[in-house]
């Protein structure tokens, strides 16, 4: 049972042998701090750094890394010190403030590998190092404290503020992230430019322990992300983006600061830290979860209900509001004491006035609400990984086809009319649990409506395009293809970036005998899938069988589908879940109205999106209706194609 | 620091040092009496369940019981139904967490009551309690016991109401029948 601490916070640490943990979004460095019963350091000596990694008691890990794990035998720290602490520091070169990177996890854990007590490093803006905990002796036993306190200046002054004298506290810092440097990388070109080219994929420096990491690497390329560096034009004018070799493009932001072997300037300060009784500042990736992939994921589900409930808060406060007024007004004029004077009118004017003032009081609740809604919003839009992000956000710029699955999915945005601009992304859990259906038809919503057929049905088909290539390229080169029957090739022009790129497993299928024959081959895909499940024996599938996870985009049904197929597509959509078979359909129901009710449940069974936004998805909680709006490529951009490069790239590499 | 309150006390929801509570926590808490009969150690499961309704201007708007765990506006929140209630300790068996800055501003009164779902009467239970607690710090404000137990299978515990920019509770510790909320809603109006 872990107990997770707040700042301040402290815990009986019953252990004298402890592990410490520490989980960040970014590669940073732990330290362990020895400080007397006064706080104070008593020399260079207090400090284990990657060029001096072991102390008394203590042995802090020598390498930069998203994950550490190092031990503290709390029996065999010297009686005189009082207090270990551990710290974080952000590296030179990498982010340049721990406000710009997903909150760090810190856990005390006992030899069992059972965490005691966690803290999540919320709050920090500016800073570059941080105190993260301190174990500290009370009354002749150890207990652990949440500390949280943080440096802007680095942590030559968070050694200064524990007695060192500035010269001394300043060389002992320099030197540990010197060596830090150093034993994180080898090569003496790679540490000029220690976390840019790391976190691009380059590999790594052969004497670099890998990072205890019990979860693959988090595609969450956090400091690779532009919006972890210092906004605004870099102060030395023009740099040249490093080249990393042969066909290798350069992902450097060119607006980047110049990364150095220097202690990076601390970012001027937004917004002053919170203020007591103030909500504290929110801070991406500040959520359960196991990665951190996890975490923006619970994260971005917690907003979704946070703003559910606060609108039916209002909502439902609005409503009594009228209801009251209702009745307060009927009231007056039912009461014969109000048919003489004025008393009438001034009843009337009260119950209207108590209406105002209750919604107004409403109103500010909600407000205050959205506020904090919308600063977590900003926070967590940029560090959101590519599976999860908008197509205008630059890390799909910077994106490489990652190496694992993803755990989720970004549909789009949903919104609700009281704060139209406040958007929540719409994560869908890959592999996808159902179907989806994207509706082309104009009768499904009045903006549809409002537009013509061939667009409506163009971007219908572009968004099932957009689809396809954010699946494909948020898999692994060869763990997802992608199939298209298009029988009357009326999606041509959609279909045409995929089919330029070479990433589809077979042509768009056209025609009654395509569609069968890719029909046919999919339903003998789930149908040995399934069978080898539930034989226990995936290994044994014929060589032939595909095994990656399969979309498949039906355009234009019932066009060129017989009954057989269509029996075969509603077995598809019914099967092929449960064995990564998705089904995407881009099709208008009233076309397919020849097949009476019998449709009705392939239908049910896929969730409906719309090409234009369209109020017609309710929450889990509250059943509001959501105004769903795709997320599309900006116009004019090129980030699609781009995408649609790495994946063709991936698979010729991949794939012998 | 606790205040072991009687029926139809009043206290102001405030900090010790002055401050209005943001959170707070009503936990319920019983045994199972132990059944006397030839085999006296066996007890009977008794399935208390514990539930908070909300009222705007005398009106109920939303409740929160072990079928609605939380209220739509998401400022109430039920932990779940405990079913048996606990094993000789003195911890909360069922709790109600109420967000008193997040209940949105027309809901002026909540309503704790506690239901036997079993049917067992309160003379079957022992060492039935219910507390309130400052969630942010866990110290218990006040507590109030379901003394002696008699005949009747649901209690009124509290209320907790707005007064003025704060909250008071009052506790109520008034009993009544009826195996859910629903039941005794006759029984609560005369405490709004």
């Amino acid at each position: 049972m872990t107990a997770e601490l707040v700042r301040g916070q402290n815990h009986p640490v019953s252990h004298s042998r402890v592990e410490i943990r520490v989980s960040a979004g970014t590669p940073v460095l732990a330290l362990a701090s020895l400080a007397d019963d006064r706080g104070r350091f008593s020399g260079p000596e207090a400090l284990t750094h990657p060029g001096a990694p072991s102390l008394p008691g203590v042995r802090s890990p020598e390498e930069l890394a998203e994950r550490h794990a190092f031990p503290v035998d709390l029996d065999a720290v010297p009686a005189a010190v009082h207090t270990v602490g551990v710290v974080l520091v952000l590296p030179p070169g990498g982010p340049v403030r721990f406000g710009a990177v997903p909150a760090s996890y810190v856990a005390v854990a006992d030899p069992e590998g059972t965490e005691l007590a966690g803290y999540t490093l919320t709050g920090l803006d500016g800073e570059t190092a941080v105190v993260a905990l301190e174990l500290y002796r009370r009354q002749g036993a150890w207990k652990v404290r949440a500390v949280g306190q943080g440096y802007a200046e680095g942590l030559g002054a968070l050694l200064a503020d524990g007695g060192l004298p500035a010269p001394e506290a300043a060389a002992l810092a320099a030197a540990a992230l010197r060596t830090a440097s150093r034993t994180g990388e080898s090569d003496p070109t790679l540490a000029t430019m220690p976390t840019l080219v790391r976190d691009l994929g380059s590999p790594r420096a052969p004497d670099e322990a890998p990072a205890p990491a019990p979860e693959p690497p988090d595609p969450l390329p956090a400091s690779g992300s532009p919006y972890a560096g210092t906004p605004g034009p870099a102060a030395g004018g023009d740099v040249s983006p490093p080249t990393l070799g042969p066909g290798t493009l350069s992902y450097v932001h060119p607006r980047r600061r110049p990364s150095s072997t220097e202690p990076p300037e601390p970012a001027p300060r937004a917004t002053a830290p919170a203020e007591p009784g103030m909500p504290p500042r929110p801070v991406a990736g500040d959520a359960d979860g196991w990665s951190m992939e996890e975490r923006l994921y619970n994260q971005v589900w917690g907003m979704f209900e946070d703003l559910a409930r606060s609108v039916a808060a209002y909502r439902s406060a609005v409503e009594f509001a009228d209801s009251r007024m209702d009745r307060e007004l009927d009231a007056a004029l039912s009461d014969p004491r109000h048919r003489l004077g004025g008393s009438g009118n001034a009843a009337r004017d009260t119950a209207r006035a108590r209406r105002d003032d209750l919604v107004a009081q409403a109103r500010a609740v909600l407000d205050r609400d959205l506020v904090q809604l919308v600063a977590e919003c900003e926070v967590v839009e940029p560090a959101l990984p590519a599976a999860y992000a908008r197509w205008d956000n630059p890390v799909w710029h910077g994106h490489r086809i990652p190496g694992e699955n993803p755990l989720a999915l970004r549909l789009g945005d949903l919104h609700l009319p009281e704060r139209p601009d406040l958007r929540i992304p719409m994560l869908a859990r890959v592999p996808l649990e159902r179907g989806l259906w994207i509706d082309n038809g104009r009768t499904g919503s009045e903006a549809a409506m409002a537009m013509d057929t061939d667009r409506l049905r163009r971007a219908a088909m572009d968004m099932a395009v957009a689809y396809a290539a954010r699946l494909l390229a948020v898999h692994p080169g060869d763990r997802f293809s992608v199939h298209v029957i298009d029988a009357a090739g009326a999606g041509a022009a959609s279909l045409a970036p995929l089919v330029r790129a070479g990433v589809l497993a077979a042509p768009p299928a056209a025609g009654a005998a395509g569609v069968t024959q890719t029909l046919a081959a999919l339903t003998r895909r789930v149908d040995l899938v399934q069978m080898a499940l539930r034989a226990g024996a995936p290994e044994d599938l014929p060589p032939d069988v595909d095994t990656a996870e399969q979309l498949l985009i039906v355009h234009d049904f019932p066009h060129g589908f017989d009954d057989r197929a269509v029996t075969r597509l509603r077995y598809l959509a019914d099967e092929g879940p449960a064995v990564g078979m998705h089904l995407l359909m881009v099709a208008d129901r009233d076309e397919a109205s020849a097949y009476g009710p019998l449709l009705d449940p392939l239908w049910r069974s896929l969730m409906r999106l719309s090409p234009v936004p369209d109020d017609h998805l309710a929450d889990p909680w509250v059943r509001h209706a959501w105004t769903f709006e795709p997320d599309l490529p900006p116009q004019g951009s090129q980030v699609l194609e781009q995408a649609l490069r790495l994946i063709a790239e991936a698979r010729r590499t991949g794939r012998p | 620091m606790t205040v072991n309150m009687t029926k139809g006390q009043a206290i102001n929801l405030q900090k010790a040092d002055g401050g209005t509570l943001t959170a707070v926590r009503m936990g319920l808490g019983w045994q199972a009496a132990k059944r006397r009969g030839l085999f006296g150690s066996r007890t009977r499961e008794i399935d208390l369940d514990a539930s908070a309704v909300l009222f705007a201007d005398k009106q109920p708007v939303d409740v929160v019981f072990f079928r609605h765990l939380q209220s739509d506006d998401g400022s109430v929140r039920h932990t779940g139904d405990n079913l048996v209630g606990g094993v000789g300790q003195g911890g909360d068996d069922e709790s109600i967490l109420v967000d008193l800055q997040r209940v949105p501003v027309h809901i002026d009164q909540i309503v704790f009551t506690v239901n036997s779902f079993t049917g067992q009467t309160f003379q079957e239970v022992q060492n039935a309690f219910c507390r309130i607690v400052d969630e942010t710090n866990g110290q218990e404000m006040a507590r109030y016991t379901l003394d002696g137990g008699g005949q009747y299978t649901a209690q009124i515990m509290a209320k907790v109401s707005r007064v003025g920019t704060g909250w008071q509770m009052t506790a109520l510790g008034n009993p009544a029948n009826g195996r859910t909320f629903q039941d005794l809603m006759p029984s609560i109006l005369p405490h709004l």
